[in-house]
């Protein structure tokens, strides 16, 4: 019996629909991976079928013998490998392999944030209302991936397509995340 | 009367909109202000003054007015709003203020906002030159943001009836913001105002979105939002305000800027009065007694202070029978309330209104605080932007510029030149338009003021004051505009001295005989106009206004009544009260069920970092007091931590998982301090080390089974693990399922009783809370919360971090010398041990306090004294009361404290003042309960 | 509200970074060896000066790296950036 931190909002987060489809998306498998050594690096890659991000606030995707796998730039030796429920276990293991002697970490942080989807032409408008980041198409384009802070809580944001935001928070602050996206979606909600 | 012209203004004469001001009720139109509606009722007294309580009118059209101020009653009661920048609606209940408002006491039930918005240039001001200065850059293909305050573009073109390109200039205008409104990445706000420019390009915009609707307002709909604008470059055309003359009793109402009195009739069709003097130095006042006396104002005279008056509209006002005296002055007025009489010379002319022009300000508020340097233009009269700078550009009369194609010009350049330095090149050039206006762009003479009564001639109306209260600043010998600005307060009301700083100065630099060049002027400061803390609040209010950090178990708690206690950002279960208990009555129960059955509390916020790396054990040996790289795989070990200052910061247990992997616990405070810590010396100090810190405060739901008969509920729910006290040792941890959910149960205890710690994933803390509650249920397996826990862990001597330390406390006055390592060569904190003041025999040392009376509780915090009776002051304070509690286990009050010497001191009797009386307790060692360990082993 | 340009994920707001004091102030190699005045001269002592100020921030709302920063005390812009490590660049004030 497993609770997602949004569970409870689900509902409510369907709500928000004429303006934004926003769905948790529970149980994400999710690595935290300390590593500066460019073979370990594509090694790991190479094991997960996708190319570590090399850019700065960036993501890469993939997709290998654990299907869809993203890999999130989080700091200069800091990633966040991403993918489907039920892995985190066996991915961890086959990144400790990759990772072998080198000096490095590998985390299951899976519980530690949550995803949560925002699928809507306005998603960047309405993010605009608390993050400081310039979400603009031009300056954040597919593929980006910033952590930074929204209103009053961290958040991880990956622009995951042109009209798709995904946002990484901390499970305590998700319920936080998820009121303050449901209030700057009210005026959105009544004028459309 | 009427003061409502038939045609022209902006304003919809069909709709009336009925509103009431000071108790009466009128009628006005969509377009007015509060003002104009006012004045087209002939109603000039809005206010009384300050301090004086003298009546106070409309002096200027705008956001620069003086004196204006309202209260809005209905829809909400708001103070000190300008009637110049209230937009009318219907149903409007407002009254005038003398000088000040009253807040409401209810909350505002309105919605206010913020927003970020990013854009290669920005311009303040949607009149002539910064549409033109927009339009430039925005045919770049810069990202362009344009705010303006009014609820309309055109600036200063809105208070004329002129020709742009033999086409009204409203045509000009409406082409230039289509076009803008058409562009990709152009923004256009209006009834914003920039109100705060800073540094790096940000710049702070109030944007009034709702409160023209009054009531119709959507709820949904933010009512006010603040911009947070990031641009690359700035073009400020933020125009030039009309500055008075200052003579004797100009305070009247019907005493008006005459541009403000120009663009009344422009724009909002409302005439001053019947019959009105214009008093000016300068050109541009002729146009408004021009263009109110074809509107059927009665213009008794233009008095113009210039010894000759300027012949071509000289002759025009003689062509519609208007008088003009040059050479003349304004020596004061008369009226009850309202202007009645003017004196000229020996001359008293009986009006209704008298419009004044002193000439103008440039508008360089936001110039001077993105730290722009200022200039004295002596022609001018007025501090103009100095050099320009590298990301802000100034143009049109924000320059001191006055000839509109000058201006135009101006914010082309300045568009163009601002989109270059953003990167981009110049689309079509936007073409500038010839005005026909009348008044040539001439400067006038500079007069701050016409010698008179020196106590009845205002300099700042909306302060009371004077030029008298000026030259007894100057006499005083204050020399500094900064120090007359504070000293006479002017400058510091509502409107920030728009109208009023310029004219202090001059009065200043005349009264010390000095140049205005050499004077340096005031400092401009945010906001530009006033700011509601509403606005500046935005949505973080009520829920939002502090994130509330919750567990994966929050929802048992709030379902079984829990109280909460919030730590830091967590709501943490604070007790559990059961029907008719209080907080004393709640916490005994917890307490006693858990030292004499089984408890369980949730204990998912303690901080948790994964440590990991092949120089972990030598890294946590340099954090931690005491040593770390020698514990066993599998085992666990408390911890303290100290600053290089050798002051504890925090505390908690390091578990060893794998030869180079420990996990550390963190008090629920220190979480991120701790892991920020850690990053700190490996980032700074030691990148040679193989060590990398990941949180997993979240990932893990941790909770405490505490109790004689928690090995019992354990073994129920974990059937594969042997919980025996030989397989299972204090201070070891195993993995292991929980109610069928790989879990890791560490053996530590924060209570002296048995005690375990389960840790499962977040997503399964939960299901595993219930299924030990099932599980616990036959030995009356009771929740605890916070207060428990501090009662429990009191009891045992087991300070909390920040609750008996205090960033002055070490691990020695703790009582804890034991966790101090005396092998490691060094440890952060080891050299501040051997420092003197570290050594002193009086340092204050944590310790237990019995009351003498088992019943008192001592209030923490409280001092305490070394005798029964309290001598003179200075009284010495021996130290304080860190913890305070009645204890179901030893059957009595008891507390903790830090006490000078107290280690020394344990058997003394000291005292403490509680009210008015002394309470004698009994210093004792801290640890209270079950000295010899024997609980632990269940 | 300052940007501060993050070496590693560019210009950002200050809410973001956490100060750290002073640069350049290593921890000394033997503390055991230093008298009571030199240990507190590393412990409480640091520099005021008005003008360019070598100092540590961290991008803690960010990617979490330490690095350091010249700035000018008395206008807070700060002249350069560089990562733990690098020498303290010439910066013109
Ligand atoms: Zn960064």
């Amino acid at each position: 019996m497993t609770v997602s931190p949004l569970a409870a909002w689900r509902d409510r987060l369907a709500a928000l629909a004429p303006v934004l489809d926003v769905a948790e998306v529970p149980f994400r498998s999710q690595l935290t991976v300390r590593v500066s050594d460019p073979d370990a690096i594509a090694a790991m890659g190479a094991t997960l079928g996708v190319l570590f991000p090399s850019a700065a606030c960036t993501f890469t995707s993939g997709t290998g013998r654990f299907g869809d796998v993203e890999v999130l730039w989080l700091g200069p030796d800091e990633f966040l490998v991403t993918a489907s429920p039920g892995l985190r276990v066996t991915i961890e293991e086959v990144l400790r392999g990759a990772l072998g002697t080198v000096r490095g970490s590998v985390v299951d942080t899976s519980a530690q944030r949550t995803t949560v989807v925002l699928q809507g032409a306005q998603g960047r408008e309405v993010l605009a209302h608390g993050c400081s980041v310039d979400l603009h198409p031009a300056a954040a384009p597919v593929g980006t991936c910033v952590q930074t802070l929204l209103a009053r809580t961290g958040i991880v944001l990956q622009v995951t397509g042109e009209d798709t935001l995904t946002v990484l928070v901390r499970s305590s602050f998700a319920e936080y995340f998820a009121a303050w996206l449901a209030d700057a979606c009210t005026e959105y909600l009544a004028v459309p | 009367m009427s003061f409502r012209t038939d045609t022209g203004g902006a304003i919809d004469r069909n709709t009336l909109l009925r509103f009431t001001f000071n108790g009466v009720e009128h009628t006005g139109h969509p377009g007015d202000t509060l003002a104009s509606a006012l004045l087209a009722n002939g109603v000039h007294e809005i206010g009384s003054s300050v301090k004086l309580g003298r009546p106070r009118g409309v002096v200027a059209a705008g956001s620069e007015d003086p004196t204006s101020l309202v209260q809005v009653e209905a829809p909400f009661s708001e103070p000190m709003l300008l009637a110049t920048t209230v937009e009318l609606y219907d149903g409007l209940v407002a009254r005038g203020l003398a000088g000040q408002g009253k807040l409401s006491s209810e909350p505002d039930p309105a919605r206010y906002d913020a927003k970020h918005e990013h854009c290669d240039v920005l311009v303040v001001g949607a009149g002539p030159a910064g549409l033109v200065a927009a339009l430039t850059a925005a045919r770049s293909g810069a990202r362009v943001v344009l705010v303006d305050e009014q609820n309309q573009a055109g600036g200063a073109l809105l208070g004329v009836d002129e020709y742009l390109d033999d086409r009204p200039s409203a045509e000009w205008v409406a082409d230039i913001v289509a076009e803008l409104k058409s562009t990709p990445d152009v923004l256009v706000l209006e009834r914003t105002t920039a109100f705060g420019m800073y540094q790096d390009g940000f710049v702070l915009a109030l944007q009034k979105r709702t409160d023209h609707l009054g009531f119709a307002a959507p709820a949904s709909v933010a009512r006010q939002r603040v911009w947070r604008i990031r641009t690359r470059q700035t073009v400020l055309a933020t125009g030039a305000h009309e500055r008075p003359v200052v003579f004797a009793d100009n305070d009247r109402p019907g005493i008006m800027l005459a541009s403000s009195a120009r663009t009344f009739l422009h724009h909002y069709g409302v005439l001053p009065g019947s019959r009105a003097v214009v008093f000016t130095t300068n050109d541009s006042a002729y146009c408004a007694a021009i263009d109110l006396a074809e509107s059927g104002v009665d213009i008794a005279v233009v008095v113009d202070a210039r010894p000759e008056a300027p012949a071509r509209l000289a002759a025009e006002c003689a062509a519609r029978g208007i008088e003009v005296r040059a050479g003349q002055l304004v020596t004061g007025t008369e009226g009850p309330g309202r202007v009645t009489a003017v004196q000229v010379g020996d001359d008293r002319i009986a009006c209704d209104a008298l419009l004044v022009s002193g000439g103008w300000n440039p508008v360089v508020s936001l110039f001077s605080q993105a730290r722009g340097t200022l200039r004295y233009d002596a022609e001018l009269g007025a501090f103009v932007p100095g050099r320009e700078l590298a990301t802000v550009r100034v143009a049109g009369s924000a320059t001191g510029e006055l000839d509109l194609t000058a201006c135009t010009r101006q914010g082309r350049d300045a568009g163009a030149g601002a989109a270059a330095a953003a990167g981009f090149t110049s689309g079509s050039q936007v073409p500038l338009p010839a005005s026909d206006s009348r008044c040539t762009a001439r400067s006038g003479l500079v007069l701050w003021r016409v010698p008179g009564n020196d106590d009845a001639s205002f300099v700042d109306l909306q302060r009371d004051s004077t030029v008298a209260d000026v030259l007894r600043a100057t006499g005083a010998g204050l020399r500094s505009l900064e120090h007359i600005k504070r000293y006479t307060t002017i400058g510091t009301a509502h409107d920030q001295g728009k109208t009023s700083g310029m004219i202090a100065a001059g009065i200043v630099a005349e009264a010390l005989g000095v140049e205005l060049s050499e004077q340096r002027p005031t400092t401009f400061r945010p906001p530009f106009t006033s700011v509601s803390f509403a606005a500046l609040a935005g949505r973080d209010r009520g829920d939002l206004h502090d994130p509330v950090r919750v567990t994966s178990i929050h929802p048992w708690h709030v379902q079984h009544g829990a109280l909460f206690e919030n730590v830091g950002q967590w709501k943490r279960p604070w007790y559990y009260p059961q029907p008719g208990e209080d907080l004393h009555a709640a916490v005994l129960r917890e307490c006693r069920a858990t030292r004499e059955s089984v408890g369980m509390m949730d204990g998912s916020t303690l901080g948790k970092i994964d440590v990991q790396g092949r120089d972990a054990g030598e890294f946590l040996d340099m954090l931690y007091t005491n040593m770390m790289s020698n514990l066993k795989v599998g085992k666990i070990r408390y911890g303290v931590m100290c600053g290089v200052d050798g002051m504890v910061i925090d505390d908690g247990t390091v578990i060893r998982v794998g030869e180079e992997r420990y996990i550390v616990t963190t008090t629920t405070g220190n979480a991120a301090k701790v892991l920020d810590w850690m990053e700190e010396w490996l980032q700074t100090e030691w990148p040679h080390l193989d060590v990398h810190c990941t949180s997993v405060t979240e990932h893990w739901a941790t909770i405490p089974l505490v109790g004689p008969k928690s090995r019992a509920v354990l073994a129920a729910v974990a059937p594969s693990l042997d919980v025996s006290n030989e397989a299972f040792e204090f201070m070891t941890w195993h993995d292991t399922e929980v109610a069928g959910v790989p879990a890791r149960v560490c053996r530590i205890s924060f209570s002296g009783e048995l005690a375990y710690e389960i840790n499962v994933t977040a997503w399964h803390g939960l299901a595993v809370w219930e299924a030990l509650m099932a599980a616990g249920e036959r030995y009356g397996i009771t929740p605890y919360g916070t207060e428990t826990m501090h009662v429990l862990r009191a009891e045992k001597g087991y300070p909390i971090i920040g609750q008996e330390t205090d960033a002055t406390v070490t691990p020695q006055d703790l009582g804890m010398s034991w966790a101090v390592s005396k092998k490691k060569p060094d440890f952060i904190g080891k050299r501040s041990f051997a420092r003197a003041e570290n050594n002193r025999s009086d340092r204050k040392q944590l310790v237990g306090l019995l009351p003498v009376d088992p019943a008192v509780l001592l209030p923490e915090g409280s001092q305490i004294v070394e005798t029964d009776r309290l001598p003179e002051p200075p009284v010495r304070m021996l130290g304080h009361v860190t913890s305070s509690y009645p204890s179901a286990a030893l059957g009595r009050t008891f507390a903790l404290a830090l006490v000078r010497s107290g280690h020394e001191r344990i058997g003394e009797t000291l005292y403490v003042p509680v009210e008015d009386s002394l309470v004698p307790v009994t210093v004792t060692e801290s640890v209270l309960y079950d000295k010899e360990g024997a609980r632990r082993d269940g | 509200m300052q940007l501060i340009p993050c070496p590693w994920c560019g210009p950002r707001e200050e809410a973001e970074f956490h100060y750290g004091g002073q640069a350049h102030v290593a921890y000394p190699g033997d503390p055991s060896a230093l008298s009571d005045e030199e240990w507190a001269r590393y412990v409480f002592f640091r520099e005021n000066p008005s003008g360019p100020f070598a100092e540590r921030w961290s991008h803690n709302a960010g990617c979490r790296r330490w690095f350091n920063a010249v700035r000018d005390t008395r206008t807070h812009d700060l002249l350069a950036v560089y990562r733990v490590g690098e020498p303290m660049p010439e910066v013109t004030a």
